[in-house]
């Protein structure tokens, strides 16, 4: 029972490890154009077509290791780069592009940013001249009395927090 | 049968959460003290009996009852007893409950503890801390509950869920479940939704004071700020250990040799990390100015909306897929819920704010009331750059229906600017004075560690000019950090000189005196090494991808990766496990076996890569093994030299520590209670401005 049970496990090894090994299907010799490094340099800023969220450069799925192997065909075209980036964004659409495109709607996810930001310095700006107007302002009313000890104590105080 | 108890005991915790919420807001409003202390005892039941459903779902996931649905979909055989407790966040139904469960903790710990305290404000403390909870109860009860069970409706192809018998159906009990997703079997995964969830249910604390606080007009004493001081203190290292717990967990187990991609999930739990920061930040401008008061309340505002909405995206999956929003009700749930928490709050806000003057005056620019004006604007526009970025695809996709990516080039480039002038902030603005700063005392201050950063960026410059981007980001590292240094060095110099202490007597009875102090400041020595790691990443990171056969080996940087064999073995949990035998090597020496491997998971059919990975405080080898083939002769590996990664988990475990020590009481500070501000302010009116 042990051996039979051990023996088919070991069938299930050999088929497991050859599901995977078709993730070598150019296995190249390592010296020429294109290498894996290539083929990864332009994957990193592409984003997997199907799965949420994964660069291509990672993504374990088949169907992304069909792109990383098309990627490698194209560069073996001499194709450049950006031939190939173009490519992928006419054939999948602009969201496999994992830096957004600084040209029309998509622009705004740049600028808007910028502005906030520029409004940000704005309002810190008003809010410090507020609190200094108001400190320069006359007051209306006289200023509370404050007890000589409670002076003595905050001046206690100050001293500690140095 | 068990099972229906829990359900029952869930069914009474959500009627009795509906209930204090309405009774306690009605008796504060009339006045009746009788209906607020039964709203107060129903919230003490509501803990007990949703630990009973919690009890209840960790026993059926324990001993695999999976006749229940949930337990079916997370839980199997083959998995660890500990695996199958932790099981009940692993999956919707039971991470809801958990959100819930804790929830309703922390507004009975604050009810028996706080009471007799805030006894005005509990009547609206009550009701917003338990509308939460009924919201989220109710989301547990009607949409997304655990205790649903499996039926199988005759001639159906598919099994339903529901709680009660469907008609034509017959139970059905499977013999084994489909068990945890293997991706979240990781210490990390096990650790992150506790500590996250602790995080963004604990700022509910601060957030329902301040409510009640802008209900009841008791904003202007500031009495909340200081009744949840440590309570938000407690929250915000929850969830940013839960941020360090998911980068590790990323790290170890997404196989993509980083630690934070800029993901709309992680970005979710940033978000109300940043608005948190702040606003701790801010509320020590009130306590010790009287200042920033609205800063304050718009700051918890933001900070509990966006744990609301952190859930809501993690939860419904709508970031990825338009499509997700409308394929349970959870979605539209959310939606509701946050926009109702949201708008109200903001409204309530716009009604007390002229409550919420300031009761100081800026006496110069140059102050430390000016550098949190500032710091607090800079979280505020990360915050926003990061919300943006994440929320795009959704807003192109809805106005263009051009479906886009936003990913990490964005994001780093939005917001790696401010983070520079932040983390620089952080270092010189502990040294302004309150009120005003004199320009040559802060020259003074600071010339000695300005010129140390300069020289040792120099030299560091040297060693790495080929890598001339990185030299401003170590030059900003070394002077954060040495002018925080300078802070401990001239505490304890000063310490030795009057009282004759040795130098490390005095650095212990330094932070010992002042906890909120030292403990804010290693907090801060926490970042400035995270931020080290980031520009490590950033800059040095290395990788090379190719394959090489038995005996050949991979070279990247000054090190070599000889592969040996692979080999095939059984694990536990039901994987099967592919190791690569490799051998690292450094200038031809050989220093490390590294055994990269991918394990199977049979049963859900999904692959895990481990990364076999050489770890030195300089930086970590991370070797993935990407495949192989048939023979087992070749394979192809992808290696990445990351430099001074270690130090993001450095500085995790520093931020923890001066967490924990700036939440601890100071026994020397418990008399004194520290404020400039005169007292006579607190007891008379405020006189008018102008």
């Amino acid at each position: 029972m042990q051996t039979m049970r051990r023996k088919l496990m070991s069938v299930l090894l050999i088929l497991v490890m050859s599901l995977y090994a078709v993730s070598t299907v150019s296995a190249q010799d390592g010296t020429g154009y294109p290498t894996d490094d290539d083929v990864n340099r332009i994957a990193k800023q592409l984003y997997c077509p199907v799965c949420p969220n994964t660069p291509l450069d990672v993504c374990e799925t088949k169907a992304c290791e069909d792109w990383r192997a098309q990627i490698r065909d194209q560069l073996s075209w001499g194709w450049t780069d950006q031939q190939v980036i173009d490519y992928f964004v006419a054939q999948y659409g602009e969201r496999v592009l994992a830096e957004p495109q600084r040209k029309g709607f998509t622009s705004l996810v740049w600028f808007l940013p910028l502005i906030a930001i520029l409004v940000g310095a704005g309002i810190v700006y008003e809010i410090l001249k507020g609190w200094r107007a108001q400190r320069l302002a006359p007051r209306a009313t006289a200023p509370p009395q404050i007890a000589p000890e409670v002076l003595e104590k905050i001046e206690r105080e100050l001293r500690e927090m140095d | 049968m068990i099972e229906d108890i829990g359900l029952i005991t869930l069914t009474i915790a959500f009627t009795f959460s509906l209930y204090a919420t309405f009774v306690s807001a009605y008796g504060g409003w009339r006045g009746y003290e009788a209906w607020v202390e039964s709203a107060r005892n129903a919230v003490l039941l509501v803990f007990p009996l949703l630990t009973i459903s919690v009890v209840i779902v960790v026993y059926a996931l324990y001993t695999l009852d999976f006749s229940l649905a949930y337990v079916y979909d997370v839980s199997s055989q083959a998995m660890s007893p500990f695996l199958r407790v932790t099981a009940l966040w692993g999956g919707q139904q039971g991470s809801v409950l958990f959100w819930a469960w804790m929830m309703a903790g922390f507004v009975a710990v604050v009810l028996v503890r706080k009471w007799e305290r805030d006894r005005e404000m509990m009547p609206y403390f009550i009701a917003t801390a338990m509308l939460t909870t009924t919201f989220f109860v109710g989301v547990v009860l009607f949409i997304t509950n655990p205790f649903m069970r499996l039926w199988h409706i005759e001639g159906a192809d598919e099994l339903t869920k529901a709680l009660f018998q469907p008609a034509n159906s017959m139970p059905y009990f499977p013999e084994d479940g489909g068990g945890l997703n293997p991706l979240l079997r990781h210490f990390g995964m096990i650790g992150h939704p506790p500590t996250t969830y602790l995080g963004f249910t604990g700022f509910v604390i601060p957030f329902s004071f301040a409510i009640a606080a802008l209900i009841t007009g008791h904003s202007r004493g500031d009495e909340w700020i200081r009744t949840t001081r440590r309570w938000t203190l407690v929250a915000w290292i929850f969830l940013s250990i839960g941020l360090i717990l998911g980068g590790r967990w990323a790290y170890d187990v997404l196989g993509w040799g980083g630690f934070w991609g800029w993901d709309p999930v992680e970005n979710a739990m940033l978000m109300p990390w940043l608005t948190g920061t702040a606003f701790l930040h801010s509320v020590m401008m009130t306590e010790k100015r009287g200042m920033m008061k609205k800063w304050n309340m718009i700051l918890i505002i933001l900070t509990y909306s966006l744990s609301l909405f952190g859930t809501f995206i993690t939860r419904t999956g709508v970031i990825s897929s338009v499509h997700a929003f409308s394929k349970s009700a959870l979605g539209p749930a959310f939606f509701a819920f946050i926009g109702l928490t949201f708008l109200g709050s903001v409204t309530l806000l716009y009604l007390r704010w002229d409550t919420l003057k300031s009761e100081h005056t800026l006496e110069s620019f140059i102050s430390r009331e000016s550098a949190f004006v500032l710091q607090n604007m800079l979280f505020l526009a990360i915050t926003f750059a990061v919300f943006w970025g994440t929320v795009f695809p959704l807003i192109s996709e809805l106005v263009t229906g051009t479906k886009i990516t936003v990913g990490p080039p964005y994001f780093q480039k939005a917001t790696g600017p401010l983070f520079f002038v932040l983390v620089l902030l952080m270092g010189v603005a502990p040294l302004f004075a309150w009120r005003k700063q004199a320009m040559r005392a802060l020259g003074k201050a600071i010339w000695i560690p300005f010129a140390g950063s300069l020289g040792i960026t120099a030299l560091w410059g040297y060693v790495h000019r080929m890598h001339p981007a990185s030299i401003l980001g170590l030059w900003l590292v070394t002077l954060t950090l040495s002018l925080i240094l300078a802070e401990f060095w001239k505490g304890v110099q000063a310490r030795c000189a009057a009282r004759g202490e040795n130098p490390l007597t005095a650095l212990f009875n330094l932070i010992g005196r002042n906890h909120r102090r030292y403990g804010g400041y290693i907090i801060h020595i926490g970042v400035v090494l995270i931020a080290l790691g980031f520009i490590g990443d950033a800059n040095f990171k290395m990788e090379t991808q190719g394959t090489v056969s038995s005996g050949e080996s991979l070279t990247v940087g000054d090190y070599q990766l000889r592969f040996e064999q692979l080999r095939g073995y059984h694990g536990s949990d039901g994987r099967e496990i592919v190791e690569a035998v490799t051998t690292l090597s450094q200038g031809g020496e050989a220093i490390r076996n590294l055994n990269p491997r991918r394990d199977y998971f049979v049963v859900q059919q999904q692959p895990v890569t481990i990364p076999g990975v050489y770890s030195t405080p300089g930086k970590d080898v991370y070797v993935l093994l990407v495949g192989w083939d048939d023979t087992g002769k070749s394979a192809t590996f992808r290696i990445y030299v990351n430099p001074l990664i270690n130090w993001v988990w450095i500085g995790g475990v520093m931020m923890i520590l001066g967490t924990i020590i700036a939440a601890w009481s100071n026994p020397a500070q418990r008399e004194a209670t520290y404020v400039i501000r005169p007292e006579v302010l607190t007891t008379q009116p405020v006189p008018q401005e102008g």
